[in-house]
């Protein structure tokens, strides 16, 4: 919302404060400035000129020389080219030295303005610029009756020569932008942010005193109102105005509309918005001529109900939309936006005006149907007080009656059946600073709430509250009105003193950390991708058409396919970073996601689905699976889990190279998966590259994951070093050999290292040649030859039947 | 005889001191004073010499031997001093050459400003708790004050899975759950993603992390508010930073306020990054709402709290002088590695 800060004075008479004093004031008491404009910020040395006499240029068609009373004695001499200037008019003119807003042409304004010298036009010297309206840093919209190309033109006997024009253009003014909060219903008018400022500055209020001249006739000849939704209007008020001459509504009129933002039409629109700014409350005027049956029926739209609202565009309403009718049709979408069968034209000669009070929640639901949103109906949204709408339609009709724009019929059309009456809220001073932390004595806070117009009663230590402050309901409201009166920076900086307590990182954090950490140090940084994707993924990643991860959690209302289902896997997030990195020509990327998947216990949704947190590492570039399957124990390691961890090549992903995948599997349960890509995939998210994923599931680390840590002892004896090298069959795997060795090693076995595996020459076709270094040591004694002897006696036979064949 | 021994000792230390390595002087050692050297033999003459003449000459070789061993051993040193020299002479390398780095990975500009954040809050008691993010309409709003109609449901454009469940808006619902299980007092944070339907631009993501405090005790004031806030506002910007509240509207807190900082780019005198102003906005906050707290199963008439919110992407951003919000999900490595 932007209204200028003259306007608030008509209200707060000796407000006399800075911009920046404002703007500071208002913020720190709860009416935020986001900003401010001085609409005269590069306007300078601009005086009111009459034109005093018009010759020919001599050496220009286009050019004229014009002498020119700037009420400083000598006329100054000024070279033209404007069309549409004519002996004796007074125009804005801009001294030697003086600044502009920007060009004629209306185009964007230079930062700092324009800086006007004299100087000569085709050898004719000139002193000045005679300005238009762009010139000055505003537009036609809001000044209707400048003219269209040309130099702005002063009503005659409104100036005189000499006088500073930017005032006499209502320039000398500052336009404040607000961020009203939702709350603050009262504050989306100039009277209510008025009142604030008010109490702010600790000046009187003085709100507009109305009073309506009407004629001798009665409303009620004229027309009757039914309200048949009155779940959806709680009050409707009319009241009618005849003989109107339609005009341009006066300069100070249009000038504060300009201010906020809008376009002076004629006296009548500008009326309804007038007030509408003043107070808050939308307003709309119908040519009663048009209205038929002298009848006004509030009711719920029918069904695919055809309507054309007053901008020509044609809708279709439905039964939960309420509307505005006449005895035949609908006239009007109730909070809206009226009908082109009933708008105001230049030939009206009688108007009903309207001053409502709708149901916000169903203007907003209807106007988002509907794909519209007004000024009226922005303003409805928030649920405006039905006793604000008299004071409105009664301002309106003076106002009528003051621009002399028409005579207005006797009496209002009032259909108001639960009238709203004020709260009373019980009030303690000593609750209000327990819950600040303050001393504010009880007489202050009362000065507070005199100057918002609350009412404290100390028979009954409660407060009355305004209707017009809905947003007050208890204690702790009122506690924020002393609170933002006294100052927020005022009240005292304490710590809360109760019973201590301990501040921690649940388990589940903590080891998610230390598997972060142990990922950069191998080189992988932090990615973060959405949690929502599209269900395309699936077949983008190979997953059969039955798999469970394709049972998602689907968004209604997604802001588009791409994002419409949460994530069962998190391998197209990383997948989508490696491949951005891949485009972008970054080499050797190793990225991981410590972040949620979310599981559907059961479609559609009837419980909290199980959030999952993977820990999904990727990378491409330097590095093959094992150097995955490095950073998968290492990582695995530094949360203590130092199990054996086994990996069985029948993952069963669709989605990883056949031969290069694993399930890992630790206590005997499967932890995650690690592996090479398959290349399909690789191709879907167009990365060249082998790339390498390894997905763990935290929950499942959490449970095995453990930071305590048992000294074992540094080995007192020495050990005994059995290298073997033997022959097998290409298909059977070393996992296979070291559990043998392992199973056979028994208590004395410390180690196994495979220091060589090769096929090729002198391999016979389909073998491969390992060779494995195996340490023993027993804690207590020495080992002798005899015990290694005898336990390698056993590893060897156990490995002969599985035909394997040890090179001597 | 005893010019003999002179002659010994002379020519001896004349080849010691001539000497150029270590290597030499094992040879003059084995000439002069081993098995077979010339002291050794002129020891063997001893017979040759008159009886009552052969301690004083004894004596004589001895001296000899140790003038030439001390000879020797000086020389020693001085050698080994040379030779050490030597090596490190020839050992200079080019120290501006490259290193050798491990490569080590790096955190997301989030994570390190939530774990900034975790660390000041846990200083000061709080327990981390995490937060369901797919969520019911109750947590999400009508047990925050947010009734069914009320204007701040739409202002926050939510995403809806059905009637019952949606992606949460903010983590303030994590609050209520604590409110409702745990027990009293209450200091927690609760850090998270949170969802809103706006379109992916430079300054907006439909997905983003918020930060949740929540402070439940026995007399809990607005002035312990603005004690906890203004202390981890300095803890998180700097000793020198200070903060400023305003009045603002929660539907969950009441009286609620903004907390303002002063620019940490300017240190408040204003600059392009707070647009003049020396200020910037961090965050939201407030004293519980009584209705909230009933809401919850906490009577209003005994305990009190406050509660706030912060955007981690604003403080990442502002931090980390970051000016598009996308940069954060397209995790390029080439930005990762900056932080």
């Amino acid at each position: 919302m932007n209204t200028p800060l003259s306007w608030i004075k008509a209200y707060v008479p000796g407000l006399d404060v800075t911009a920046q004093e404002y703007t500071d004031a208002m913020t720190l008491s709860g009416s935020k400035v986001e900003g401010y404009e001085a609409l005269d910020k590069n306007l300078e040395k601009i005086v009111v000129g009459q034109i005093v006499k018009i010759e020919k240029h001599p050496d220009a068609d286009k050019l004229i020389v014009c002498q020119v009373d700037v009420g400083a004695g000598q006329p100054i001499q000024i070279v033209t080219g404007a069309p549409n200037v004519a002996e004796g008019d007074l125009v804005p003119v801009v001294l030697d030295g003086g600044k502009v807003a920007g060009g004629h042409d209306g185009g964007p304004m230079p930062e700092g303005g324009i800086r006007i010298k004299k100087g000569k036009l085709r050898g004719v010297e000139s002193n000045g610029m005679m300005c238009s309206i762009e010139e000055l840093g505003s537009s036609r919209d809001y000044y209707p009756e400048a003219p269209e190309m040309g130099i702005y033109i002063f009503e005659k006997g409104s100036v005189q020569p000499g006088d500073d024009a930017v005032a006499a253009l209502g320039l000398r003014d500052v336009v404040f932008e607000y961020e009203i909060t939702s709350n603050r219903v009262d504050c989306f008018g100039v009277l209510g942010i008025a009142r604030e400022a008010a109490a702010t500055f600790g000046r009187p209020f003085e709100p507009p005193k109305v009073e309506v001249k009407e004629n001798d006739e009665s409303v009620n000849d004229y027309i009757r109102v039914e309200v048949k939704d009155a779940d959806l209007c709680p009050r409707y008020t009319a009241r009618v105005v005849k003989n109107i001459k339609i005009g341009p509504s006066p300069r100070w009129m249009q000038r504060r509309l300009a201010a906020n933002g809008i376009r002076p039409i004629n006296n009548i629109v500008d009326i309804t918005n007038y007030v509408m700014e003043e107070y808050g409350q939308p307003m709309h005027a119908y040519d009663l001529d048009t209205i038929s049956g002298h009848q006004i029926i509030v009711r719920r739209a029918e069904d695919q109900e055809p309507f054309v609202t007053l901008d020509g565009q044609s809708h279709t309403l439905d039964d939960s939309m309420l509307v505005i009718c006449d005895a035949e049709k609908p006239i009007g979408i109730a909070g809206i936006m009226g009908g082109e069968n009933s708008m105001i034209t230049d030939n009206v000669r009688t108007m009903l005006f309207e001053a409502a009070c709708f149901n916000g929640t169903n203007i907003r639901l209807s106007g988002k149907k509907l794909g519209m949103r007004t000024d009226a109906q922005s303003k409805f949204e928030k649920g405006l007080d039905p006793n604000n709408a008299i004071a409105a339609i009664d301002r309106a009709c003076q106002l009528v009656v003051e621009l002399g724009a028409g005579e207005v019929v006797g009496g209002t059309v009032d259909v108001y059946l639960k009238k709203k009456e004020p709260k009373v809220i019980p009030f303690s001073a000593e609750k209000v600073n327990r819950l600040l932390g303050t001393d504010i004595p009880l007489e202050e806070m009362i000065g507070y709430f005199d100057k918002l117009e609350l009412k404290y009663d100390p028979e009954t230590s409660t407060v009355e509250v305004p209707t017009f402050r809905q947003d007050l309901e208890g204690l702790a409201d009122l506690a924020e009105e002393v609170a933002r009166f006294y100052g927020y920076d005022n009240i005292p900086t304490t710590l809360p003193n109760g019973e201590a307590t301990t501040g921690k990182l649940p388990f589940a954090l903590r080891v998610e950390q230390a598997a972060k950490e142990t990922a950069e140090y191998c080189g992988f940084s932090e990615s973060m991708t959405y949690s929502f994707e599209s269900p395309k993924v699936f077949d983008k990643l190979l997953f059969d058409a039955d798999d469970p991860a394709r049972q998602t959690i689907v968004i209604s209302n997604p802001l588009g396919e791409d994002f419409s289902i949460m994530r069962t896997t998190p391998l197209n997030g990383m997948l989508n970073s490696l491949s951005i990195n891949y485009n972008r020509r970054n080499k050797d990327v190793r990225l991981y996601e410590m972040a949620k998947i979310y599981l559907p216990k059961s479609l559609p949704l009837s419980d909290y689905p199980d959030e999952r947190v993977q820990f999904t590492l990727g990378m491409y570039g330097e590095g093959d699976f094992f150097t995955m399957k490095g950073v998968v124990e290492e990582c695995l390691e530094r949360i203590g889990m130092k199990e054996r961890i086994v990996y069985d090549p029948n993952a069963g992903k669709n989605f990883l190279h056949p031969g290069r995948q694993a399930a890992i599997i630790y206590d005997g349960e499967a932890i995650g998966y690690m592996g090479e890509l398959h290349p399909d995939v690789a191709d879907n998210y167009k990365i060249g590259s082998r790339v390498y994923v390894a997905v763990l599931d935290m929950p499942k680390l959490t449970e095995k994951a453990t930071f305590d840590r048992k000294y074992e002892g540094i080995a007192k004896y020495p050990a005994v070093t059995r290298d073997i090298s033997m022959v097998m069959n290409k298909s059977l795997m070393v996992g296979q050999v070291e559990s043998i060795i392992r199973e056979k090693g028994g208590k004395i076995l410390e180690s196994l290292e495979l220091f060589d595996i090769y096929e090729g020459s002198q391999i016979k076709e389909g073998f491969k040649s390992v060779a494995y270094s195996i340490t023993f040591r027993d804690k207590t004694r020495t080992l002798e030859d005899k015990d290694v002897n005898d336990v390698m006696a056993k590893i060897l036979s156990a490995l002969e039947k599985l035909g394997i064949e040890l090179r001597k | 005889m005893k010019e003999r021994l002179e002659q010994i000792c002379r020519e001896a230390i004349g080849r010691i001191e001539s000497a150029k390595e270590l290597d030499t002087l094992n040879d003059i050692r084995v000439a002069f004073l081993g098995k077979k050297g010339e002291l050794t033999s002129i020891m063997k003459s001893m017979k040759d010499i008159a009886p009552e003449e052969r301690p004083a000459f004894g004596q004589m070789v001895n001296k000899t031997r140790a003038q030439i061993e001390q000879k020797m051993e000086e020389m020693k040193t001085r050698l080994a001093r040379q030779a050490r020299q030597a090596q490190l002479k020839a050992e200079v390398i080019d120290v501006t050459l490259p290193a050798k780095k491990g490569n080590l990975g790096h955190k997301h500009p989030n994570t390190i400003a939530l774990d900034e954040v975790e660390r000041i809050f846990i200083g000061m008691g709080y327990e981390v708790v995490d937060g369901p993010e797919v969520e019911k309409d109750y947590y999400n709003f009508e047990a925050l004050n947010i009734p069914d109609g009320h204007p701040a449901k739409d202002e926050q454009d939510t995403f809806y899975i059905n009637k019952e469940f949606l992606l949460r808006t903010q983590t303030s619902g994590a609050q209520v759950h604590v409110m409702e299980t745990a027990p009293l007092p209450i200091r927690m944070i609760s850090p998270g993603r949170v969802y809103r339907s706006d379109e992916v631009d430079a300054t907006h993501s439909p997905c983003f992390h918020q930060i949740e405090g929540l402070v439940i005790d026995r007399h809990i004031t607005f002035a312990d508010l603005k004690g906890t806030l203004a202390e981890f506002a300095r803890e998180l910007f700097g000793e020198e930073t200070k903060v400023k509240f305003r009045p603002h509207h929660f539907p969950f807190t009441e009286p609620s306020a903004e907390m303002d900082v002063t620019c940490f780019k300017c240190g408040g005198k204003g600059c392009r990054m707070c647009k003049g102003s020396g200020w910037i906005e961090i965050l939201g906050c407030g004293m519980v709402h009584p209705r909230v707290l009933k809401m919850s199963g906490i009577d209003p008439e005994e305990y009190s709290g406050f509660a706030f919110g912060v955007g981690l992407e604003r403080i990442a951003l502002l931090k980390y002088e970051i000016d598009d919000m996308r940069l954060l999900y397209e995790n390029d490595k080439r930005f990762l590695k900056q932080f």
